[in-house]
């Protein structure tokens, strides 16, 4: 269970480093940033929830079963959309925030 | 009102930390769930000035970082506050504050409309009532409950927030709690607080046990691993009483992501089955110590599950194959909106619930307050033994199955009796310490930055208590069972690693953390191990099953197990049962 993060993508707002609940991300000169304590991760996705361009990816160690795929998230005021990327194909899951569960 | 102490010379070293003093009212440590709430009731109460502090931000902080399943502790129609007594009074197998149950349950649904003002959107029928979800739960959508209560601290201007802020004992003068001292994750700052009253919501204690998985996914736990006890050995340290830790809670989860399965359970109607497809659950009704052929237990589910795997029986699942396609995209939605990880490992094994069913296993036991009774030992007010000092939420004893309002109204008890405190006149408002005594702090915690690295590193100790205290303490390669020898051992070596504790050595702000963690986890495990061995009987399975005495003794073991820790021991208190009317006061 953990994150990576595209520095390629990262705008180094720094919003995912200040959310993470253990402070597991850091940030190097440039602000770009990244995990510095991979294995310390919970797997809540608040970190990706703040990220505004989808640099950070969320994955499952290979001892809880992954196999390479991932999840990222886009946010909007009413929507949160998921991306998960399972053998190239990408699936979307819309959660409306206003709406709540069934279950 | 910050004051330099620029009297004090530091000693030259790799990295030190610098002396600041702070000065408030109210010192809130910890702003999870129950402290947000301390903090806005204290703020829409009165004009006091609230500090909190807390290691991460409160954004996301502690176990509601991200989001959560249901509000489990509600009043619906047909149910009452004493209702909702006898049910955890049931389910703790009698080994409960009902005093404190009760105060809680009055608060519930007034708790539940301010989270509902705040923005929480709860699920209405067409007359506008909460859906009931079981006898006492709500359906939400709990995913972003962290940020609405972290705004709504943040809109009070009364209230300031430190954030990266880690506290690691209290200031005690007299007997009484008159602060904290704390350092900064960011800045090299050693914090020196002074408050009228303290708030103690660090939240309950994970990773004493070797988790389910221990390798490259350690922290892929249920209860949040960076709760670390703080709270509870913070209260040790000081001499507080503590209660019930024998108690552990011990959950039902999802294999590898070990997300909730109530989800599934409650939302489906998915049955628990072996790997025969036999259900098996009712057919362990009499192992039962609850005794009640009404409503399953939940740690019967867990008991039942744990054994069947122990027999050959396993793996066990829920049985989800074969609901519909809406229900299958309901649960997808309702883990993203909780335990992200588990919708995510149904993609990757390109098979959701509908096609296969959904392995379960037991946890590691956590120490949590929220869910069984370990905690601080409190009066009606959550005032703890030590005057001043407050506690709210899966820190404070007594008083399980609070769930996330529950902690909200206890933090409103607790903000209200901190409030009364400090206009009784009985604080010891203007005692300071010495420059010297503060330099004698520091001087300790700066220790660990001067310590050359030893022959064990942070990994290795957290490993070696891991280790200990699954095998010799009932975690789950023991099947959670114990026995006193095995007691002994784990206390002999829980010993013998807080010493090594003490030599880690820290490069950096977060390794600090990271060792003050490991040494209050420490004491927890010292203390749970001395509880265990106290109670002599079996009162809960799973949570508490001692080999030596399997049965259930209520002729001598109705009674709160309690400590206290003087001068490095463990001194065990039998307490007799407060009844629910009763306004339980500290006397001795
Ligand atoms: C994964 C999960 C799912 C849950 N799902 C549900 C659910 O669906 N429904 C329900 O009703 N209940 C649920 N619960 C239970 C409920 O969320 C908790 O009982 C409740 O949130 C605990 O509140 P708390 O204030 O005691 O602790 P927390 O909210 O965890 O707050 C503790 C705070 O203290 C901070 N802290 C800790 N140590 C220090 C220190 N030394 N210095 C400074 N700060 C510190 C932490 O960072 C944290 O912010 C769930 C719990 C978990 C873990
Ligand atoms: S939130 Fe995203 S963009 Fe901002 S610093 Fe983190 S990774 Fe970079
Ligand atoms: S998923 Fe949570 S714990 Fe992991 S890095 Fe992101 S914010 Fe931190």
């Amino acid at each position: 269970m953990s994150i990576r993060i595209d520095q390629k993508l990262c705008l180094s707002c720094g919003r995912c480093a200040l959310v993470c609940p253990g402070g597991l991300i850091a940030q190097d000169e440039e602000k770009k940033a990244f995990v510095k304590y991979p294995k310390d991760c919970w797997g809540c996705a608040a970190c990706l929830k703040e990220c505004q361009s989808g640099a950070i990816r969320y994955f499952l160690g290979a001892d809880l079963g992954g196999k390479g795929a991932y999840m990222y998230t886009r946010d909007e005021p009413d929507f949160l959309h998921w991306f998960i990327v399972c053998n190239g194909k990408s699936h979307k899951l819309t959660i409306n925030k206003r709406e709540s569960n069934k279950y | 009102m910050v004051r330099k102490l620029s009297e004090i010379v530091l000693k030259p070293c790799v990295l030190k930390l610098q002396p600041e003093i702070l000065e408030t009212d109210i010192l809130i440590i910890g702003g999870g769930t129950a402290g947000c709430f301390s903090a806005l009731t204290i703020a829409e109460n009165s004009k006091a000035k609230v500090l909190i502090a807390e290691k991460a931000h409160i954004k996301r902080s502690g176990c509601l970082a991200a989001g959560v399943n249901a509000l489990n502790a509600y009043i619906n129609p047909g149910e009452t506050p004493e209702t909702y007594v006898d049910y955890v009074k049931k389910e703790a197998a009698g080994i409960v504050r009902e005093d404190l149950v009760l105060s809680l349950a009055r608060k519930l649904n007034q708790v539940t409309q301010k989270l509902e003002q705040i923005g929480l959107p709860i699920l209405k029928d067409d007359q506008g009532n909460y859906v009931a979800r079981g006898k006492r739960s709500i359906k939400i959508n709990g995913e972003s409950i962290k940020p609405l209560l972290a705004q709504a601290v943040q809109n009070q201007k009364s209230v300031q927030v430190l954030n990266r802020v880690n506290i690691i004992d209290y200031i005690v003068r007299d007997q009484k709690v008159i602060g904290a001292y704390g350092f900064s994750l960011e800045k090299n700052i050693f914090y020196v607080i002074y408050a009228k009253a303290v708030i103690c919501t660090t939240g309950g204690a994970a990773g004493l046990y070797k988790p389910n998985n221990p390798g490259f996914s350690r922290h892929k736990m249920w209860y949040s691993p960076f709760n670390t006890g703080a709270g509870y050995a913070m209260g040790i340290r000081a001499g507080a009483e503590i209660t019930s830790l024998e108690m552990r809670f011990i959950a039902l989860r999802c294999k590898d992501t070990i997300a909730p399965t109530g989800t599934i359970a409650q939302g489906v109607k998915a049955r628990q089955i072996n790997s025969y497809g036999r259900e098996y659950v009712d057919e362990y009704q009499e192992c039962d110590q609850v005794q009640d052929n009404i409503e399953i237990s939940t740690v019967l589910r867990l008991y039942a599950t744990v054994t069947e795997k122990r027999e050959g029986r396993g793996p066990c699942y829920l049985r989800t194959q074969g609901i519909t396609e809406d229900q299958e995209q309901e649960l997808y939605k309702a883990y993203l909106n909780m335990a992200p990880a588990q919708t995510l490992k149904w993609f990757e094994q390109g098979r959701g619930p509908r096609s296969q069913n959904v392995e379960i296993e037991g946890t590691e036991p956590y120490i949590v307050g929220g869910h069984s009774a370990s905690g601080y030992w409190v009066d009606g007010q959550r005032m703890t033994t030590l005057p001043g000092l407050l506690a709210a939420g899966d820190v404070a004893g007594g008083c399980p199955k609070k769930y996330v309002t529950g902690c909200l109204a206890e933090g409103e008890v607790a903000a209200l009796a901190a409030l009364r405190y400090i206009g009784s006149g009985s604080t010891n408002k203007d005692v300071r310490l010495e420059p010297g005594e503060i330099q004698d702090k520091l001087d300790a915690v700066n220790q660990f930055f001067r310590n050359e690295q030893g022959p064990y590193d942070l990994d290795q100790v957290e490993e070696a208590m891991q280790k200990v205290m699954d095998e010799y303490a009932g975690g789950i390669s023991a099947g959670y069972i114990m026995n006193r020898t095995k007691l002994q051992l784990a206390a002999q070596l829980i010993e013998e690693l807080l010493k090594i504790s003490q030599t880690l050595s820290a490069e950096n702000l977060h390794e600090l953390l990271k060792i003050h963690e490991i040494i209050d986890r420490l004491y927890v495990c010292k203390v749970l191990i001395a509880h265990l061995e106290a109670r002599k009987e079996t009162r809960w399975l799973c949570y508490q099953h001692d080999a030596d005495f399997p049965a259930k003794d209520d002729l001598h073991w109705r009674k709160y197990v309690n400590s206290r820790y003087e001068n490095g021991e463990v001194k065990i208190v039998l307490r007799e049962l407060v009844k629910r009317d009763e306004i339980y006061e500290h006397s001795d």
